[in-house]
């Protein structure tokens, strides 16, 4: 008799304790789906509309499910829309990014792997404080240094020139590509480079032989980071170069903010999925670095 | 090491000596370049910028010394204190949004839900892309021609009206929202991290007992990541101190200067309007925010870490 109550008691509360799960799970999974579906939004508005006709655009709105399917937005977008006087689309700032990027993006990698490999494995006196000093260049917002780069820019006549710019992501990268490396080398046992130079291995023999093969992941990340971040860049783009030298980031705004493209929507989305492609496969396809890079470079 | 230096004199000849020497040189002139560049980046061109805030420069820079003049003609003009104004406005709500909003998202996937990776993917997303180009994606669908008032209104609400960025009065909180969609994935990253480094047996033994979910979470999980609500605020008061190209894609500073920030009306003043002296002083006022966020935080990681060595010694 008690046993039965006992059982029927407790059956009743596994029964609760059952609902009460259930509705748990419904609601994480409404909350993330909800939030889930306003985050995808805009990366679908932008595909969708790059591939359907203006007419229909302009009748269903720009968040619909498409109706119609074409190519004609991207050859525009590519070669032959107008953009700040000239049309020839959006190609020569596409190229001029990654004649930026890539550059600039190897360089200051480089850089840092050396810098970071001496800061951690070769200090000197002062190094630390050298090194605390180098990373203030992390937190100084680009406006500081307008009028210096104009005027640096202007003397070696690289103004409105896309070599300028990646001379400018050189020296300002420096301080992220450093500051990564380092904090990563620093992890690699000293004895190990005790042992190598007891062994009579040199300051580059010990880069090139136990250094650089333990570097791939912090490699991944910095390229990473440096190629979105710089791909992404739009302030020095947009100051220090115009027209044609430009930078996509610089031209889409361009081309997004300008009144009588307004309605262009189907060229625009062309335009605008050409500028996020780069970095949105780099993020698909190596996300991990990436969130490591994020966390490790803010939080820093 | 003069010691050393002295026995390898005494030992070898006269070219090894040469060799060690340029050996022990090797790192220092290899670093020495990035040394002088971050220098140049870092103080020269901080110093550089406020010499000019403190010149009479307009068109061109000029060095002619007139002491703070240009930053009292900054704070004397209504639309560098309504720049200053929507920072404040606008860092309040970002922060504090995106970052609950992150900590919902990281509690919600760390309930153990399927598709963990696709969820986290598709919250950092926005993070990978330039504000630049989303701006741009953002800017029609907050206008009324074709984006979410048209959609709405064609789906039978005729007289719904969203229209964030054409209103002077509500064009802050579409930058609000749009700043907090690309930021709070990060949010939720970094809290999502700090959650799984929580000590499982804490949250085990509270279980035992009986410690319903939400208790658990406010008196045992929250408490032990509590540093990272304080990362959390500063990188994205960094963010918020430094948002530029948000504003520019999506309202390009209006209606009107209705959404004019310092990093915008720093780069109209330099290049549109042609006072570059109170542009610097401005600029350097951005520095000055940033440092009033980064040097108690620098000095409280240091504490704390001093505090930690010190305890575990």
């Amino acid at each position: 008799m008690v046993d039965i109550a006992f059982d029927a008691d407790f059956a009743a509360s596994v029964r609760t304790e059952r609902r009460r799960y259930v509705l748990g799970r419904i609601g994480v999974y409404a909350f993330l789906g909800f939030f889930a579906i306003i985050y995808l939004l805009p990366l679908f508005v932008i595909v969708a509309n790059a591939f359907r006709e203006l007419p229909e655009i302009t009748q269903n709105g720009l968040i619909a499910f498409p109706r119609s399917f074409s190519f004609k937005a991207w050859p525009t977008a590519w070669s032959h829309f107008c953009v700040a006087g000239t049309c020839e689309g959006v190609k020569r700032n596409f190229y001029n990014s990654l004649l930026m990027t890539i550059p600039a993006t190897i360089v200051s990698t480089v850089l840092g792997a050396v810098n970071g490999y001496v800061l951690s494995k070769w200090r000197f006196r002062g190094s630390e404080f050298l090194f605390g000093c180098m990373t203030l260049g992390v937190f100084m917002p680009g406006q500081i240094a307008l009028m210096p780069w104009a005027y640096i820019l202007g003397s070696l006549h690289l103004s409105n020139s896309v070599y300028g710019l990646v001379l400018v992501h050189c020296v300002q990268g420096l301080s992220f590509t450093t500051l990564f490396c380092r904090n990563y080398y620093i992890n690699i046992p000293d004895d190990l480079i005790k042992a190598a130079r007891i062994d009579g291995a040199g300051f580059w023999r010990i880069f090139v032989k136990i250094v650089l093969p333990l570097s791939p992941p912090i490699l991944i990340v910095t390229v990473i980071w440096q190629f979105t971040g710089i791909w992404n860049e739009y302030l020095f783009g947009v100051v220090f170069t115009g027209g044609q030298q430009q930078p996509i980031t610089a031209a889409v705004v361009a081309m997004a903010t300008a009144v009588m493209n307004a309605k262009a929507y189907d060229v625009t989305s062309a335009a605008v999925l050409i500028a996020a492609l780069p970095p949105l496969l780099i993020y698909f396809f190596g996300g991990k670095y990436f969130v490591r890079g994020l966390t490790q470079g803010a939080v820093k | 090491m003069t010691a050393f230096a002295n026995r390898t004199t005494a030992l070898t000849p006269a070219q090894p000596r040469w060799r060690d020497r340029l050996s022990e040189w090797t790192p220092i002139l290899i670093i020495a370049p990035s040394l002088v560049a971050s220098f140049i980046y870092v103080f020269v061109f901080t110093g550089w910028t406020f010499y000019i805030s403190l010149s009479n420069s307009t068109l061109l820079p000029s060095y002619k010394f007139v002491g703070l003049k240009p930053y009292f003609d900054l704070w004397a003009n209504q639309r560098w204190k309504l720049s200053y104004a929507n920072l404040l406005y606008f860092s309040a709500f970002y922060v504090v949004i995106a970052a609950l909003l992150g900590l919902g998202l990281a509690i919600a996937i760390d309930a153990r839900v399927k598709f963990e990776s696709v969820f986290r993917t598709i919250f950092l997303y926005p993070l990978a892309v330039s504000f630049a180009v989303t701006g741009a994606v953002w800017r029609w669908l907050y206008s009324p021609d074709a984006g979410i008032e048209y959609l709405v209104r064609s789906m039978g609400w005729t007289d719904f009206t969203f229209r964030l960025t054409t209103d002077r009065n509500l064009a802050i909180y579409a930058i609000i929202a749009t700043g907090v969609w690309q930021s709070s994935g990060f949010a939720m990253a970094l809290f999502l991290a700090g959650l799984r480094s929580v000590d499982q047996d804490l949250v085990k033994a509270a279980q035992i007992d009986g410690a319903s979910q939400f208790r658990i979470y406010r008196k045992v999980v929250l408490p032990s990541i509590a540093p990272i609500f304080i990362a959390v605020a500063v990188v994205l008061l960094q963010f918020a101190i430094k948002t530029f190209d948000l504003v520019m894609a999506l309202t390009t500073g209006g209606p009107g200067i209705a959404t004019s920030f310092p990093a915008t009306y720093v780069y109209d003043l330099m290049f549109q309007r042609g006072q570059i002296a109170i542009g610097a002083a401005a600029s350097i006022m951005m520095l000055t925010a940033l440092a009033i966020v980064l040097v108690p935080y620098a000095l409280w990681s240091v504490w704390r870490s001093n505090r930690r060595a010190r305890g575990h010694g």
